[in-house]
């Protein structure tokens, strides 16, 4: 069941360079929303008719009666929603899409590039409550690509870091110490699940590793989107089912967290 | 206050649809919009056997609107009447009870006169079952996006007359076509889609529309082309259901930037029998409902008892 909840905003600050941390109160969404699941903000100052603006959670808190996501200013309705203030009236819709499963078995291996640590974020709250120990491993451009690593670091996730220019961790992609873990975890026989959001090429890389190694991916795919709950068949995915055909999945319902091994790349 | 109205058969609560393409199958939105306020709901296009669409990039947002290009996209007659029919009452029903599920308008397209024939017919059975919500067809002649979908059809007066009039033969269902605002004269259509037996119009489809990538040169649109929706085309549907309303007797569906009851109003004014609140869906989920509510509002104001004494009363003199 969907939630259009007026929200009011409660804070607003910068998560990098170009990036935002927006908290909004909205208590029923917060009790909603599950890790992987999405919403659908209406920018306040855009003309009315403007499209919603779809956005990971990067957590979502049932005590405080917050959701907060993160984001990236890319274009004119993130350019507008980043001039809101604290106290500003948001509609906010959700929860949206099926998110990841929780139920992990093994090392929850969690792999994130640029603004795709939201959603691994809120996994990863729900990862160490169940008492799992996930780590995480993200990459970047640069330093300044390397989003929120102290909120992993306070939940006591283990944080890898690479970046293309070697301004932070390793020289490099974020698949290298991946790889590093993945062949260690091979030679101790641990299992492991895989989880990631990111740009196209990294979940495409760490797709072909969990397919590769015969252990569950889970691929969150970012697509631009209109409706956000399955109205319009914009923001398609090939998926296979389990009986070999392909169909154009909805991103936004059908996913956006798709089992690696039944997406075609 | 009376809202109901009557679409060439088809009962309608209050004068209120959503718009096909824009609400998926039918349950997408429920939670988000009290569906108790809307008069039926139109489906996605639907045709004899699954069809993939258009290749991605399917929409660009542009100021006041939106053009997409989704191609049709659609699981094919069967799977629709065996799973999506049955899964929009449950849901609905679920939610705001059995006597809430508004009536399904099933949109349909097809690549020959026969596919759309045989399309209606599959639909007509399914309709007979008890507790069906079918309650009309709505045939796209008009879609922008697929070659064959529909927009020959629609084209050529005597080809539309000859793909109503076999729709005809097959269905006893309500049957609406739905038309494309941009031809110069909508006289000959609008005589075809009476000659071939329709129940009611339905207008306007999106404007075929174009947006470029000036930096790669490219056309942004995966299809290259597609078709504008949104406020921005209120204005062009006033117009063209203010000159079809007056060539025809056929009640009109009506939509086309439909965001406030305002903008019903005007096209009840200018004609239409009922209005569907399409692209304004995806920027307000609860549009449709709020437009209901407006209009009942307007009424209240205006000393109007029924809804239905507003049809075609704009001033021309």
């Amino acid at each position: 069941m969907l939630i259009d909840e007026e929200t009011t905003i409660v804070s607003h600050e910068a998560a990098g360079p170009g990036y935002r941390f927006l908290v909004v109160a909205a208590p029923k969404l917060a009790a909603a929303l599950a890790p992987g699941q999405f919403v659908h903000v209406k920018v306040p100052s855009l003309e009315s008719s403007a499209l919603r603006r779809p956005f990971s959670v990067f957590d979502a808190d049932p005590a405080a009666g917050t959701v907060t996501v993160m984001y990236k200013i890319v274009g004119r309705g993130t350019a507008a929603l980043a001039r809101e203030v604290p106290g500003g009236k948001v509609m906010v819709l959700g929860p949206l899409g099926h998110g990841f499963p929780v139920a992990c078995t093994g090392t929850p291996l969690l792999v994130g590039g640029g603004y795709g640590v939201a959603p691994l974020h809120f996994l990863a709250t729900r990862l160490v409550a169940a008492g799992h120990k996930p780590i995480l491993f993200v990459g970047g451009r640069t330093k300044d690509d390397l989003l929120a690593l102290d909120r992993f670091a306070a939940l006591g996730v283990d944080v890898r870091t690479a970046t293309n220019d070697g301004s932070a961790g390793a020289k490099g992609f974020v698949t290298d110490p991946l790889d590093d873990a993945l062949i260690e975890l091979r030679q101790t026989g641990g299992a492991f699940e895989l989880f990631t959001c990111g740009p196209d090429g990294l979940l495409k890389a760490v797709a072909q590793r969990a397919v590769g190694t015969g252990r569950p991916g889970w691929i969150s795919m970012d697509r631009h989107m209109v409706c956000g709950v399955g109205g319009c068949f914009a923001c398609i995915q090939k998926i296979k089912l389990p009986n070999g055909e392909v169909y154009n999945a909805r991103c936004c319902v059908n996913g956006p967290v798709f089992a690696a091994a039944d997406i075609v790349w | 206050m009376d809202l109901s109205v009557n679409l060439g058969g088809l009962k309608m609560r209050t004068p209120v649809a959503t718009a096909s393409g824009t609400f998926g199958y039918g349950p997408e939105y429920v939670g988000a919009l009290d569906y108790a306020q809307l008069g039926a709901v139109t489906v996605k296009g639907v045709r004899l056997d699954p069809w993939p669409g258009n290749p991605m990039p399917r929409h660009v947002e542009v100021v006041g609107g939106l053009v997409n290009a989704i191609g049709l996209q659609g699981p094919g007659v069967e799977a629709f009447v065996e799973y999506y029919v049955p899964n929009y009452v449950e849901t609905v029903a679920a939610a705001y009870g059995t006597d809430n599920v508004p009536p399904m308008i099933v949109n349909i397209w097809g690549g020959s006169v026969e596919e759309y024939a045989a399309v209606a017919k599959r639909l007509s059975e399914a309709a007979a079952v008890a507790g069906s919500p079918i309650g009309a067809v709505e045939m796209n002649v008009s879609c922008p996006n697929v070659k064959e979908g529909g927009h020959t059809f629609g084209q050529d007066p005597a080809v539309l007359e000859k793909v109503v009039s076999a729709v005809r033969g097959a269905v006893k269902l309500p049957l609406i076509v739905k038309l494309a605002p941009n031809v110069p004269d909508f006289r000959p259509y609008v005589a075809a889609c009476e000659a071939g037996g329709a129940d009611a119009l339905a207008l306007i489809n999106t404007i075929p529309a174009m947006v470029i990538d000036i930096e790669t040169r490219r056309p942004v649109l995966g299809n290259r082309t597609g078709g504008l929706s949104g406020r921005c085309v209120h204005p062009v549907a006033v117009k063209a259901v203010y000159d079809v309303h007056r060539c025809t007797k056929l009640p009109i569906l009506a939509m086309g930037g439909v965001y406030e009851a305002k903008d019903a109003i005007e096209l009840i004014l200018a004609g239409a029998t009922a209005v569907a609140v399409g692209t304004a869906t995806f920027t307000d989920p609860g549009a449709a409902a709020r437009v209901a509510a407006g209009i009942a509002d307007y009424c209240g104001r205006h000393g109007v008892a029924a809804v239905k004494d507003l049809i075609g009363t704009v001033e021309s003199t």
